[in-house]
């Protein structure tokens, strides 16, 4: 079946955009993609999305987005997209061997954590190695971990940690922070927490089997290396944009995201929009996700609008 | 939460996974776990599905943190795969369903 349709993410953005398309009656097809609910499904208390006073938790404020998109009939799968041709009409999109055609897109697969590039990081992600502090902070009591970063998102995981971890320290690359005053008072002023500067990590060291015992130090201006002992290792070194699917055929920025016309979320593709983080590195919140997302809902609307009257 | 999903604690992880005849799919979960809410629903599809093949329980890290460590579990959710008393096989993340029980076939 053809679909008017299809949504690919599913966190502010992607959610917002399938209430708004599923209320103009046009059956949305959600693919959640390997972390339904996005970004705040890895957070804890999300205090500035408007209309929640007291503050709401991440994972459940995106199950309440996607109650009420499904309840006027959006169409959520936990499936990861794995490949797109937008080059001819319909639109078709696989998820494995399964494939989809759709009259219109809306991208919307947000951004996630950077990572370091190493091997051994990629090894033994989940096993000690880890871009989630509040998913996986736990594991570590008692333990000696390291973050990795010098922002706000940095500041903030060190001093998550510090409610399990018996010490913190946090390796920067540069002899200064770029994080915000409060945060970065925050916390030095935790006696938990040590940094290590000009430094960066040259290799992890452990295994699936034992999790971490260290990294390897390089100093960024003698580049002598030494070990550094640890049993888990955080990593906030900022963001990148889920584009993987779609670099070859739509424009993106230098750094990935991808570009949408000004005051619209149209891409250089027709019938193809993009809201949310991946398409947004300025602002990058809940509640500006939600409202591009609508904006694409609406786009999506008026193209399909304008194609049946053609 | 589906009938055929147990809950495993210390008290009987060694008499229902360890020396269980049939493999066992152990789902180390939390409550303030997000992606856990994620992959609940698809342990349930998986628990139902393969009901005659394999057992599948939930085992709540909070309460039961000794197992966790015993098998180096570090993050969650985490899906850890027991044949004859060992770990065949593990998924750690929130992963769709395809990828779970493809890991699942090749191991029971």
């Amino acid at each position: 079946m053809n679909r008017k349709v299809i949504i690919i993410g599913s966190g502010p953005a992607g959610l917002t955009a399938a209430l708004y398309t599923a209320r103009a009656n046009l059956s949305p097809l959600v693919f959640e993609g390997n972390q339904p609910g996005g970004q705040l499904t890895i957070t804890t208390d999300v205090e500035n999305y408007p209309g929640f006073p007291e503050g709401i938790m991440g994972p459940e404020l995106m199950e309440q987005f996607r109650t009420q998109a499904t309840r006027f009939g959006a169409e959520c799968h936990f499936k990861h997209v794995t490949k797109v041709d937008f080059s001819e009409r319909p639109f078709k999109v696989w998820v494995a061997d399964e494939i989809f055609t759709t009259d219109s897109i809306i991208i919307a697969t947000g951004a996630s954590a950077k990572m370091l590039g190493l091997e051994s990081e990629n090894e033994l992600m989940g096993y000690g190695v880890s871009a989630c502090a509040t998913c996986d902070g736990f594991f570590f009591k008692d333990k000696k971990v390291i973050v990795v970063g010098g922002g706000d998102s940095a500041m903030e995981e060190a001093t998550y940690l510090t409610k399990f971890a018996s010490e913190v320290k946090i390796v920067h690359r540069r002899e200064e922070f770029r994080a915000s005053k409060i945060m970065i008072e925050r916390a030095m002023n935790n006696e938990k927490i040590s940094v290590i500067w000009n430094s960066s990590i040259k290799e992890i060291l452990g295994s699936k089997e034992k999790g971490i015992h260290g990294v390897l130090l390089e100093d960024s201006k003698n580049k002598n290396t030494k070990e550094e002992k640890c049993d888990g290792v955080f990593m906030a070194i900022g963001h990148k944009p889920n584009t993987d699917l779609f670099v070859e055929i739509l424009d993106s920025d230098n750094a990935g995201y991808l570009i949408t016309k000004e005051g619209s979320t149209a891409t250089n593709i027709e019938g193809v929009f993009a809201c949310g983080d991946v398409q947004d590195h300025v602002y990058r919140q809940a509640v500006t996700a939600a409202g591009t997302g609508c904006m694409s809902a609406i786009d999506a609307e008026r193209y399909l609008e304008a194609l049946k009257n053609n | 939460m589906s009938e055929n999903v147990k809950e495993f604690t210390l008290e009987n992880f060694n008499t229902e996974v360890i020396e269980s005849d049939t493999p066992v799919l152990v789902d180390f979960w939390a409550e303030w776990c997000g992606p856990c809410r994620v992959i609940a629903p698809v342990v349930d599809e998986i628990a139902t599905e393969y009901s005659q093949k394999v057992k599948v329980g939930k085992l709540n890290v909070d309460n039961e943190n000794q197992i966790a460590s015993q098998y180096g579990v570090r993050s969650i959710p985490a899906l850890l795969i027991f044949k004859n008393g060992a770990v065949a096989n593990q998924i750690v993340g929130a992963v769709p369903k395809n990828k779970i029980t493809e890991i699942l076939d090749s191991v029971i």
